[in-house]
């Protein structure tokens, strides 16, 4: 069915995209079921900053949309599908960052990473990743209870790990945080999103210089002394890897153990089946990547060529939006999608995106999550909401969806 | 079954591993796949197809015998 276009609506006629976050069940995606014109795996959207894109909805239509050559990622191509508007364009803010970057210049960067998040590299940071989970429980443990676990556990036990990662100082960590949240606020304006930015590379070009000055045993010392030294890393694109690690690194994981926690003790069998027997933990965690998926916004991409996805012709220069939140929910793929079901076998999902821009640190998250709940779980089994469970209060304003507070007691 | 891996193509995200430790590895130097059976057993062909099917980048590509 590609002669669509001569009944296509205008922009006024589609349904504006973010859809509004649900209020009676924060925890499933938007309700796009309501919003969406009928069964059809791929449909059209209006943009809040004009115009309008291709909304893609399943699961096999989301990882064909990420894995196509067609498709670019480059934020700065014309006609690219923008949530928020464009601060004017620097070379400086482009630099390293590999996110928004087409293959063959997006290989190059990426490729000086992987080695650091491969498999074997994570495994040896697992007893710091234990180490650092005792710690915070240890506090949180002998300053309580009550506490909310979010500010003593979630954000912290990640935010340590990266920082010792990356070379990072952790005692800088209030001052990266509060940046990265409004960075990834989709509320403030664009002048604020990008002084939020321009701080946090601010503190990360001296940071890259100390490293030159310094050397030392870390990932951005490592890049510093093996390719910025050789000439094939400048210190811009050296400093916009490692704000993108920084924010992507502590933001993401803390979001889910967040949510995890409060979807544990909304299931005390599975939060009793999980002290019990932690070897449930890996099925654990990838049932709740697929079950809360915190990138919400889904991945927006600009096809470069006509492409027919799910029976629809793409044309060159139109935006498409991957929905991961709601290809993860795609019955299709997922029988009784809409449950939490640890045993449902989730591994397809695509909560860490999909393509060559699949989260290169996802062996991280996987071992934090892993780590962290599984700690909790044996330590506090009667951990229990502090609070009315429909008084939790949401991140709604966040392109990576989340918790505020998580109010426990034990 | 014939197992073949891309290193062209390979974005390091670590699936096949995760998902068939007994059939790939990733490389110290740069961290991208390596294929360690490249004849599959039979016991391991699900699982086999499980990491070509998630990989995100194609890279892993199964031959039928």
């Amino acid at each position: 069915m590609s002669g669509t276009t001569a009944t296509q609506p205008t922009p006024a006629d589609l349904p504006l995209f973010p859809f509004p976050e649900p209020v009676a069940h924060p925890l499933d995606p938007p309700a796009y079921r309501d919003l969406l014109s009928g069964e059809a795996p791929i449909t059209r959207v209006a943009l809040p900053t004009g115009g309008w894109a291709w909304l893609v909805t399943r699961l096999a239509e989301v990882r064909e949309v990420l894995r196509h050559p067609a498709f670019s990622a480059d934020i700065a191509k014309p006609g690219f599908p923008l949530l928020r508007p464009l601060p004017r364009p620097r070379d400086r803010d482009r630099a390293g960052l590999f996110i928004r970057m087409d293959p063959p210049e997006h290989g190059r960067y990426r490729r000086m990473l992987t080695p650091e998040f491969m498999i074997k590299s994570i495994r040896r940071l697992e007893p710091l990743i234990q180490q650092t989970v005792d710690r915070f429980l240890d506090d949180m443990v002998a300053a309580g209870p009550p506490a909310d676990l979010v500010d003593a556990y979630a954000l912290p036990v990640p935010s340590l790990v990266i920082c010792h990662l990356l070379g990072v100082p952790y005692e800088d960590h209030c001052f990266f945080q509060s940046r990265s949240r409004v960075l990834l606020n989709s509320s403030v304006s664009v002048e604020e999103a990008q002084g939020a930015a321009d701080e946090l590379r601010d503190y990360l070009s001296r940071l890259v210089t100390a490293k030159q000055r310094d050397g030392g045993d870390d990932l951005l010392a490592r890049l510093v002394a093996g390719r910025l030294r050789g000439g094939a890393l400048t210190h811009d694109e050296a400093v916009g890897m490692a704000v993108l690690l920084l924010v992507a690194g502590h933001e993401t994981t803390a979001n889910m153990i967040g949510l995890s926690t409060l979807v544990l003790l909304r299931h005390p069998d599975q939060y009793a089946a999980l002290r019990d027997d932690p070897g449930r933990a890996p099925a654990l965690v990838e049932e709740l990547l697929r079950y809360l998926t915190i990138v919400r916004t889904g991945l927006p991409r600009l096809a470069l060529a006509d492409v027919e996805i799910g029976g629809t012709r793409i044309r060159a220069g139109e935006g498409v939006i991957a929905l991961l939140s709601v290809a993860n929910r795609d019955e299709g793929a997922f029988a009784d999608a809409d449950r939490f079901d640890v045993d449902r076998g989730a591994h397809q999902h695509v909560a860490f995106g999909f393509g060559v821009h699949q989260c290169i640190g996802q062996p991280l998250a996987r071992a934090e999550l892993r780590i962290a709940l599984v700690a909790l779980a044996e330590r506090l089994p009667a951990l229990r909401l502090a609070i009315p469970d429909d008084e939790v209060p949401l991140r709604r304003d966040s392109f990576i969806y989340g918790l505020q507070r998580l109010p426990v007691t034990w | 079954m014939r197992v073949r891996a891309d290193r062209d193509r390979c974005c390091g995200s670590g699936n096949c591993v995760m998902t068939a430790p007994e059939l790939f590895d990733q490389d110290d130097a740069e961290g991208l796949v390596l294929v360690r059976e490249p004849e599959a057993p039979p016991a391991l062909h699900d699982r086999a197809r499980q990491a070509a099917e998630l990989c995100p980048a194609a890279a892993i590509q199964l031959d039928a015998d």
